[in-house]
């Protein structure tokens, strides 16, 4: 992979402020206090239903908590960083690879002339050229999320969000995931993540944000976290217990 | 037996009109594809946009708006026709634009009838989009108004049957053209008028003839429909 074009060294720092979220008089988030600073690659963890997806969410601003402020420090004050995320399942449009990536680049206003051109060394760069022309919507679950990776790396985001990006994926798309997750933080983008698997964890994580039941439960380096967590709950996680 | 005599006669009568390219049904028949054609696309500019609208916003008498255009798909061809013929006549609001008993009162009179269904089968398509593209578009830094033109392209095979079944219905109708158009030998009078008019007078030939154009057009129609959805599923899955 070439460097990207800009990198930046200055990584945004989140901050959530006693933020909760309610649904249909249901709190299914919060209280919860945290702050992502530092370039590094933040894992949410946590039992299904814990409300890692909802957490991403919030920090993404697709969702606006019910209580709370989510805010962010940029080296430009008062303007949110350039983010992205993937999904769990990748949405793309009814069209072909090609013009998925064109969409995204009009999205942040790329000129029309250099649309085509970028687009190219984005399949090139995740592998997708072979591809390129079908329609995304045809290609297999591996090859699109690549290609949804591929999209979010035009975005040119400071921060990436990822949503259990590989829990529908055989072992070698989800290493290219993981090798594309790594790239990108090496090109100075934050990476803010959820998983359930540990071993994905493992791999992966500079830090570890731990929910259960809507609550965090802690926020600890990864060493720490998998070598003796802070609470009983992440020690049960990590063990494989039943959390209740 | 008189009938099926007089039957196959007509029969043979029409499908010789019709091979010939009578320049009576010639006629006809073009004035109806203009007319239904023109009803459909100014239908369509309305109704795509409105249906999408209707889908992304949530406003308070929102649901009465759906309800309403879904129960207006249904509504008797007559009943459109009659009111029009209430809004264009002499003493009506638009009576001064002197527009009744022309072609552009009975373009009117199948908008109101089609820009309902077009709107509402819109309404359904976009709607199921959204719940899918909602996230990604929002991600992307989207606003509502701006995914429209996403959604509705995204959409376009659907909403080229709806179109199409919009072009059904104008083509079809006979009711409401009648009462706005007065069926006018060569200025209104178009297939499902004359098929009425001819079929009372008992010339059959050219009653059956028309028929069997409308016929074709509506079998065209549906095919075309059939085939664009099924090579959409094949080719974008």
């Amino acid at each position: 992979m070439n460097t990207m074009a800009t990198p930046c060294h200055t990584a945004p720092a989140l901050t959530l402020d006693r933020v909760s979220f309610t649904h249909r008089g249901q709190r299914l988030l919060g209280e919860i206090s945290l702050r992502l600073a530092g370039p590094g690659k933040t894992l949410v963890m946590g039992p299904n239903g814990a409300g890692k997806s909802l957490l991403l969410r919030l920090c993404h601003g697709l969702l606006q908590p019910t209580a709370g402020r989510v805010h962010w420090t940029t080296p430009a004050p008062h303007r949110p960083p350039r983010q992205a995320m993937v999904f769990q399942r990748p949405v793309l449009l009814r069209r072909s690879a090609l013009a998925n990536l064109t969409y995204a680049l009009a999205t942040i206003g790329t000129p029309f002339s250099q649309r085509r051109r970028r687009a190219w060394d984005a399949l090139e760069r995740f592998g997708l050229t072979t591809i390129a022309q079908r329609p995304a919507r045809v290609l297999s679950g591996g090859e699109q999320q690549r290609l949804a990776l591929a999209r979010a790396w035009l975005l040119e985001p400071q921060v990436l969000f990822l949503d259990e990006p590989t829990s529908a994926l055989d072992p070698a798309a989800i290493k290219a995931v993981e090798d594309a997750v790594n790239e990108f933080n090496h090109q100075g983008i934050r990476i803010v993540m959820t998983s359930h698997d540990l071993h994905q964890a493992r791999r992966l994580a500079d830090n570890v944000v731990f929910l259960s039941g809507g609550q965090l439960i802690e926020h600890t380096p990864a060493e720490r976290f998998f070598a003796s967590p802070d609470t009983r709950q992440a020690q049960a996680f990590i063990q494989g217990e039943l959390i209740w | 037996m008189a009938m099926p005599a007089l039957i196959e006669n007509a029969l043979a009568n029409a499908l010789t009109l019709v091979i010939d390219l009578d320049p009576a049904l010639r006629d006809i028949v073009v004035l109806s594809l203009r007319i239904s054609l023109t009803a459909v696309v100014v239908a369509s500019l309305i109704a795509l946009p409105l249906g999408a609208a209707l889908a992304l916003w949530h406003f308070p008498g929102r649901g009465l708006i759906v309800v309403a255009l879904n129960a207006l798909m249904g509504l008797p061809p007559v009943v459109a026709g009659l009111t029009v013929y209430l809004l264009l006549s002499r003493a009506g609001p638009f009576g001064e634009l002197g527009l009744l008993f022309t072609p552009a009162a009975m373009v009117i009179a199948q908008v109101v009838l089609v820009l309902p269904i077009i709107a509402a089968l819109t309404r359904q398509q976009i709607e199921a989009l959204w719940a899918e593209y909602g996230e990604q578009l929002t991600s992307f830094g989207h606003g509502r108004l701006r995914a429209i033109p996403t959604l509705l392209w995204d959409a376009r095979f659907g909403l080229i049957t709806v179109i199409l079944a919009g072009f059904g219905r104008a083509s079809a109708e006979v009711g409401a053209v009648l009462i706005v158009g007065g069926n006018i030998d060569g200025v209104t009078r178009v297939m499902t008028t004359a098929i009425a008019l001819e079929t009372n007078k008992g010339n059959l030939a050219l009653a059956l003839g028309l028929g069997i154009v409308l016929l074709t057009l509506v079998a065209l129609v549906n095919a075309a429909a059939y085939l664009i959805g099924e090579s959409a599923r094949r080719r974008l899955g």
